[in-house]
Order: C-alpha cells, then sequence, then structure tokens
C-alpha cells in the first residue's frame, strides 16, 4: 500500500490508499484517517470548537479508536471522588489530569474550552509544557466522570493524578534555574559596563581612584554570580570528584574558581588583571545552555508520569455477586477484579472465568492479541480486548511486572552510564590540551623572563577557559539543538549529539518504529464471483462485532460494511454470522472453510491470510500487516552510508520480523526477544567496542533505550519510552534520523574547531598582550574578534544545506560521510 | 567626573531592585507557563450559555 494522498482533517497523517471516511464539519466533509479521529473531530465542531483548526501549530494525535464512555465510571461515584481529589473552597473539589495527545498551546485552548461548556466547571488551567491540567468543579453540579469524558472525546486522553510530586519538583527546579539565570544575566550585564571603560582606560588613560573603584564594584557585583548563579556547577563537580569521574563541571568550576579568585585578589592588591567580565558571562552562557536542557527533559517527561499512563488508577472489585469500584493501590493479593472489554488491568493475575484476549504489545511487542483462557497470567497495564474477565489479583502495585520493568529503568537511570561517559571524553580532551598549553607558555616564559613565567601561564588557563567552554562548545550545540528543534526532533540531552556523531550500531525496535504499529489489510484475493469491494464490504460487517485488533485493521479500511445479525464470536477462530441473508464465516482458513467443507488452497498456508467462507466456499483471503513505514527503508539505506549497522531486535513472531527485515533492508534481526534479553542484546554489541544507538516507541524498548549510548524515541510512543531517550522523533516519522546523525557529526566537528581555535589563538595572544609587546585595546579587539569568530563557526549549524526534499541531509551529499 | 560615585551606587540600587521584581515574579509563578495566556484572549468571546444554547440561541 502506498502512501495516501491528502492527510487527515484531525491528525494529519497520511489516510491509507482506499480509505474513505468523511467527517461532518460545517456542512462540508472533511476527509479523515479513521473513525476515532471522526469523531473526535465532529464532537470539537458540534461544540463550536472549530477554531482550534485554525490556530494549532501542531497535528493532534491520532485517535485510534473511538472513545468509550464507561471507562470513566468510577468516577461518577462521589466517595471514591472524593478518596482520589482535593477539596477547594465552597464544597468545590480540584484535581490533576495529565493530558495524552497535547501537543500545542491550542490544545490546551481546546481543553480549555471543552470544560468550560460544562456547567460547574469553575475553574480550569492547562499547562502545555507539562501537559497537565487542574480542574475545580462543583460536585453538586458535575460529576468528574463528565469531565473526563469531554477531555477524551475532544481526542486529549485525561489520566488523572492522585498525587504531584513530580509536578512539584519540576516547577521548583525551574523557578530556582530562572533565578540563577536572572542573577547571572544581570550581574554580566552590570559587569560589562564597567568592563568597557575599564578596557578604554587601558589606553586612554585614567584616574586611578575611578579605575579602582569600577573594579571594586565589578567584584561586588560578581560575588553572587559566582557563588549563587554558579552553584549548581560546583555541585555536579563535587558529585563527580567524590565518584571519583570527571565531567563536564570540573573544567568548568575549575574555570569559574581560578578566574574569579584571581581576579578578586588582583582588585584587592590594586593591581594586576581583572577577570570579572569573563566569569560573569561564562556563568551566564552556560546556566542559560543549562537551563534549555532543562526545559527539553521536562518536556521529556518523568517515568512517575509514564506510570500515571498506563496502569488505572481504579477497579472493579468483586465479592461474589457484588462489585464495588475501589482504587487500585486498595487490592490486595487474592482479591477478585472483573475487566470489561476495552479495559486496562490494574493488576497483575490470573483468569478465573472468561475467555480473554489480551494485547500484550507494551510488554512484549507482539503485535497480535494474545488468547488468555481461565488459568492464564494477566499482566498489569494490559488491555483487555475479548470478552469480560474475571481475574485472581496476584500481584498488586510495586510487585507488577510493569513496576518491574520501571524499576530496571530507573536503575539504568540512576547508574547514567552513556551520560558520563560522553561528558568524560570532551572534559578530558580539553583538559588535556589546555593543561598542555599552560605547561607550554611556563616553559617558554620560564627561558624568556622566570618572574612572569606563573602570571602568564594563569592568565592562559584563567581566559582560555571560560572563553573556549562558555562559547565554543555551548553556542554549537545551541545552534544544533534549535536546527534539529526545528525539523520535528527533540533533544532531551545535549551529551548526546556528541556520543550520536560516534554511533556505529543501531537497534530498531519493530513495531511501532519500523511499522505504524497498526494492522491494515494489505491484499484481498476473491475465491468467487464477489468482487473486493464486495468481500470487504461482508468482512467489515462482521468484524463490526468484534473488539480483536484483526477488526481494528477491517474497519480502518473504510468499507461502509452492512448490518450483521446472528453473530457469535468462536474464540481463537473468528466470527460466524449472517449478512444480507447468508451464512458467513471470517476467520483463520480452516475455520472459514469449515462452513462450506471446502479445501483450503495451499497457498494460504503458512503465511497470515484471514478467510471470508460462506455454505458455498471460501470467498476471499485477506493478508493483514503491520504496514512498515514509508521512510524506513530509505532511512535505513541512508544511515548505512553514513557508517551505522542495522539490527531488529523484536519481541514479536519470527516470520513477521523477518519479513519487515527483508522489506525495509535490514540484515540482521532477532525476535521473540524480551526487555531484559533485548538489553543483553545490546550489552554484547557494547562489549564489543560498538557505539550503539536504540531507536524504539514501547514499554518493552525502555530498558534497551536506557541503556543505549543514544536513544530515539518515537513522538508518538509511549511515555516511558520518551523519558528514557536523548532523542525524541515529534513528527513520528524516521524521514530526519540520517539527518541529525549528520548534523550531530557536523556539530562535531565545528565544536573541535571552535576549540582548537581559542585555545590556540589564546595561547599566541595573550602572553603577548599580557606583557605589553601589544597595545591592549588591539588585544581587547581580537579577544572580542575571536569570541566573534566562533559564535559564527557555531551559527553555521542552524543554517544547514538543504535538498530539494527538504531534508537536513540527502544521501547525494558524500561530504557529510564522516 | 565625581558624579560617578553617585551614579554607580544608584545603578546598583535599581538592579538590585528589578532583581528583586523578578524573583517576586518567579515566586510567584508568572513565569511557570508561557504560552497558554496567549490563548486567552480567544476565551471571552462566544462562549456559550450554560443552559446548553449557544449565543444564537440555537441549541448546541
Amino acid at each position: 500500500m502506498t502512501r495516501g494522498g491528502s492527510p487527515c482533517f484531525h491528525c494529519g497523517e497520511a489516510i491509507p490508499a482506499g480509505t474513505v471516511i468523511l467527517a461532518r464539519i460545517h456542512q462540508r466533509e472533511e476527509a479523515v484517517c479513521c473513525h476515532g479521529c471522526k469523531a473526535v473531530a465532529e464532537f470539537i465542531s458540534g461544540a463550536g470548537l472549530d477554531d482550534y483548526y485554525k490556530y494549532r501549530d501542531a497535528a493532534a494525535a491520532r485517535a485510534d479508536e473511538v472513545p468509550r464512555t464507561d471507562r470513566w465510571s468510577a468516577y461518577d461515584r462521589p466517595d471514591l471522588v472524593e478518596r482520589l481529589t482535593r477539596p477547594e473552597a465552597d464544597g468545590a473539589r480540584s484535581i490533576t489530569v495529565l493530558l495524552e495527545g497535547m501537543r500545542c498551546s491550542a490544545c490546551s485552548w481546546l481543553a480549555d474550552k471543552a470544560l468550560h461548556l460544562q456547567s460547574g466547571v469553575l475553574d480550569v488551567s492547562v499547562n502545555p509544557a507539562t501537559a497537565r491540567a487542574r480542574l475545580v468543579w462543583d460536585p453538586a453540579k458535575v460529576r468528574l466522570g463528565d469531565l473526563l469524558r469531554v477531555l477524551e472525546h475532544v481526542g486529549l486522553r485525561p489520566h488523572p493524578l492522585a498525587g504531584e510530586p513530580a509536578e512539584q519538583f519540576a516547577i521548583a527546579e525551574r523557578r530556582t534555574a530562572l533565578k540563577r539565570l536572572a542573577v547571572a544575566g544581570f550581574g554580566m550585564m552590570q559587569v560589562m559596563m564597567f568592563a568597557v571603560p575599564l578596557y578604554i582606560g587601558e589606553s586612554s588613560g585614567m584616574e586611578a581612584d575611578i579605575r579602582e573603584l569600577l573594579r571594586l564594584v565589578s567584584m561586588l557585583v560578581s560575588v553572587p554570580v559566582a557563588l549563587y548563579a554558579g552553584w549548581p556547577f560546583y555541585q555536579g563537580a563535587w558529585q563527580a570528584i567524590r565518584a571519583r569521574s570527571i565531567s563536564m563541571d570540573v573544567p568548568v568550576s575549575i574555570g569559574i574558581v581560578l578566574a574569579f579568585v584571581a581576579s578578586v585578589w588582583n582588585a584587592l592588591r590594586h593591581q594586576g588583571e581583572v577577570y570579572f567580565d569573563s566569569v560573569t558571562m561564562f556563568v551566564f552562557f552556560l546556566s542559560l545552555g543549562r537551563y534549555v536542557e532543562m526545559i527539553a527533559r521536562h518536556r521529556a517527561g518523568s517515568v512517575a508520569d509514564a506510570l500515571a499512563r498506563l496502569a488505572p488508577v481504579t477497579a472493579r472489585r468483586a465479592h461474589g455477586a457484588a462489585v464495588e469500584d475501589v482504587q487500585a493501590v486498595e487490592l490486595q493479593p487474592g482479591d477478585e477484579i472483573l475487566v470489561r472489554t476495552g479495559e486496562v488491568f490494574a493488576a497483575d493475575g490470573s483468569v478465573i472465568e472468561g475467555d480473554g484476549r489480551v494485547d500484550e504489545s507494551m510488554l512484549t511487542g507482539e503485535s497480535t492479541a494474545t488468547p488468555k483462557p481461565v488459568g492464564a497470567t494477566v499482566h498489569a497495564g494490559t488491555h483487555n480486548l475479548g470478552a469480560p474477565l474475571r481475574v485472581q489479583v496476584t500481584a498488586v502495585a510495586d510487585r507488577t511486572v510493569l513496576a518491574g520493568i520501571v524499576a530496571l529503568l530507573e536503575r539504568a537511570q540512576a547508574e547514567r552510564p552513556r551520560l558520563a561517559k560522553a561528558a568524560d571524553r570532551a572534559a578530558a580532551w580539553f583538559l588535556g590540551r589546555i593543561l598542555f598549553g599552560a605547561a607550554a607558555v611556563f616553559a617558554i616564559w620560564w627561558f624568556v623572563d622566570p618572574t612572569r613565567a606563573f602570571p602568564a601561564a594563569l592568565a592562559v588557563l584563567v581566559v582560555t577557559c571560560p572563553c573556549a567552554l562558555s562559547l565554543a562548545t555551548p553556542a554549537a550545540i545551541a545552534a544544533a539543538t534549535a536546527a534539529l528543534a526545528r525539523r520535528g526532533v527533540l533533544v532531551a540531552h545535549s551529551d548526546a549529539l556528541e556520543t550520536l556523531a560516534r554511533a556505529t550500531h543501531i537497534l530498531w525496535d519493530k513495531t511501532g518504529t519500523l511499522t505504524r504499529g497498526l494492522i491494515r489489510v494489505e491484499e484481498i484475493r476473491t475465491f468467487a464471483d464477489l468482487t473486493e469491494t464486495d468481500c470487504l464490504r461482508l468482512a467489515v460487517a462482521l468484524e463490526r462485532m468484534s473488539e480483536h485488533p484483526i477488526a481494528k485493521a477491517f474497519l480502518a479500511s473504510g468499507s461502509p460494511g452492512t448490518t450483521a445479525s446472528e453473530v457469535e464470536v468462536v474464540a481463537g477462530q473468528g466470527l460466524e454470522g449472517s449478512v444480507d441473508g447468508r451464512r458467513l464465516r471470517i476467520g483463520s482458513p480452516s475455520f472459514a472453510a469449515g462452513l462450506s467443507a471446502a479445501r483450503v488452497p495451499a497457498a494460504l498456508e503458512g503465511e497470515s491470510w484471514v478467510c471470508l467462507g460462506g455454505l458455498d466456499g471460501l470467498l476471499a483471503a485477506f493478508r493483514l500487516t503491520d504496514q512498515l513505514r514509508p521512510e524506513a527503508g530509505e532511512c535505513v539505506a541512508q544511515l548505512a552510508q553514513l557508517g551505522l549497522a542495522s539490527e531488529i531486535a523484536s519481541g514479536d513472531e519470527a516470520v513477521c520480523v523477518a519479513r519487515i527485515a527483508e522489506r525495509s533492508g535490514v540484515t540482521s534481526h532477532a525476535s521473540r526477544l524480551r526487555p531484559e534479553e533485548k538489553l543483553a542484546r545490546l550489552k554484547a554489541l557494547q562489549a564489543e567496542g560498538k557505539v550503539v544507538m536504540a531507536v524504539g516507541d514501547g514499554i518493552n524498548d525502555a530498558p534497551l533505550l536506557q541503556g543505549a549510548d543514544v536513544a530515539v524515541a518515537m513522538g508518538h510512543g509511549s511515555a516511558l519510552a520518551q523519558t528514557s531517550a536523548d532523542l525524541i522523533l515529534v513528527r513520528d516519522s524516521l524521514e530526519e534520523l540520517p539527518g541529525t546523525v549528520a548534523l550531530a557529526r557536523r556539530t562535531q566537528r565545528i565544536v573541535r574547531q571552535n576549540l582548537t581555535w581559542s585555545i590556540v589563538y589564546n595561547l599566541l595572544a595573550l602572553p603577548i598582550a599580557a606583557f605589553g609587546l601589544v597595545p591592549p585595546w588591539v588585544a581587547a579587539i581580537g579577544m572580542s574578534l575571536s569570541s566573534v569568530a566562533v559564535v559564527l563557526n557555531a551559527m553555521r549549524l542552524s543554517r544547514s544545506p538543504r535538498d530539494p526534499q527538504g531534508r537536513i541531509w540527502s544521501p547525494s551529499r558524500p561530504a557529510e560521510v564522516a | 567626573m565625581s558624579i560617578v560615585y553617585l551614579l554607580i551606587p544608584l545603578g546598583l540600587v535599581l538592579v538590585g531592585l528589578g532583581l528583586w521584581a523578578f524573583f517576586w515574579a518567579v515566586g510567584s509563578g508568572q513565569f511557570d507557563d508561557l504560552d497558554s495566556p496567549g490563548w486567552s484572549i480567544f476565551e471571552d468571546d462566544q462562549r456559550p450559555k450554560a443552559d446548553g444554547t449557544g449565543d444564537d440561541g440555537k441549541p448546541r
């Protein structure tokens, strides 16, 4: 199937070829990609909120299924709501909800407007940066369940949060960082103002007492900058030293402390150079870089958020025939819970009644639902697609498999191997050269004039560190980050660019990464005198009665279908029912053929075919596949050209993995891997000395992403995967990945150029200037020009060359293959 | 040039005031959300009445 022509009116994704679903918006019909998007778009329009489509600057999240309203019934019960929410003035209640699918400010506007249409809503504050909304409502006028239903109807799936420590922590961190940034910024401006007259005074003469005043005032202003604004760097450096490692904070702190102490010393003894302007500028630019990185990290979300999206807050506990809604944390092992069709399991357990089908793709990556007969084990966070189940709880809260994965993740996060390694290399590279340069200057001056050797070496150390570290590296990284953000690549950890440039190997997840994660009807073969369209129509009529993921594939085909009657589900086989007066079966080939006792054609063996059969033989066979992303093949080829070897590590069946591997051009692949096996494969590659980039989207990829040298998550992937990622492909497309690698390599080259330039220039120019061999104003202009050159060189990254398709990089640019 | 002995402390006092005001603004949450207030200008027009009808009186 090729990429469809027009994009979906609601979510902007390409509409699969052959799909015709129209949403009625203002007497006009707009094409959408699925019934979920249709429902959302019609609701938004029906509520008079069409402005959303005018003002939004990012497409909406795809609404995969038609909203289910009974998911929120637990939130209609006053006693449960009372325990989950906080009291406000005048009997009102408040709760914070996480909104999934929040993409831009227009989404927050939409949530706000849609909620205010309900009577009884007192206050709504939506924060688009953290995707959280705080609702205050009057429980006497409106139920919380209704508010949550409204949010789901407009395509923003709410996840009520019981507490909010992570959110409070993020806000506090952000506020402190802003204050430090302000102190550094104001301080820098003041000191610069005093530095200019000092520089001019050097050449044209200045009264000694005014010169001393300016120097002392500069010192006064620099004290809070160096002590308050620079504090996080000293903390980081101290932690690194205590852990017997070296991080970027170490040379940064050495630079600040040396320059500051030397300047204070010189200012107090009224002679020698002061470097307060360098110190404040250094602290300001570094704080700015850290601040930008922190914002990106907050946007990527926290592990706690991710958990909130996965496991439901409430469960239905059964005592014999009586059923009550309880909070998930109140469940005990041995309790019996009822899980209806479409609901998510709140705890691990074993099935004691019912014949279920469970979507476990988030744990295993398997794209089809797993049958769960009586006695089978089910896991918290997975999705019940089949019949309602009665489950005996075996593990709750932190003992579930899901919690185990999260714990694995937190441990990996705490070790932070790749961050430490990357910073280690850069810092060591830089420190080595600076120390070597200072030693060389000291040695040379020792022969020329031993009394000047030490001040000269100090001048090199003190001025080179700030210049190189505050400008050379951050400017290049900031320019590259901005260029990538414009292309829909979010950089959550700036150190990742350095590692990305050295990556040699890519581990791909399959479902949702190389493929779109959606099963679609790919091929139809007919056996009787019915057309493909007719067969599809009959199939859709039957499948409409099913919750199976295969049914979604048929419904998404866009065929209108007709009504079916007497439909019954035969577990593990398919569906049987009457359509247009014909007795029909749809399901596995042998099941469908069973109605007429016809033979199954040999061509249908082996592959995953779904057959439609009638009383007089087989009518049609449908081949369903998880579609490869259209850009996947080209992406793999381009990455290979950049010298990166690809490998698929999937939790899915071998046949599916092999087919996708062949189509995307990946030669090596492994299937049926559990998360820890994926991680083991990664460690094996790393042990061979490979620098591994991992690309994934699911919960089951999160440990893999966390352990990888560079982790890339898909924009539509699970929140947990995104918290582990260094880079997030916001547009949910692989297209920009080769360009990102190429840009990371260019960034690395430019950083090296800048550092080399700073070191060489300062080594040559400083000692000469310090001892009056050139006039001070020439040295000052030279220093400024040197800094400008470094910044301009970095800015080249933000004006990336484009090829005709608008990508950053194309294979026809061999110069980029470093 | 002795005027600088007045102007420089004056400048420092102004910077101190500016910083104090900024700290106050950060502390009271003015900088927690910089995006959505821009959308608030859309909030007042066309807000349908609570009785379930729009401004034009037609049911929603």
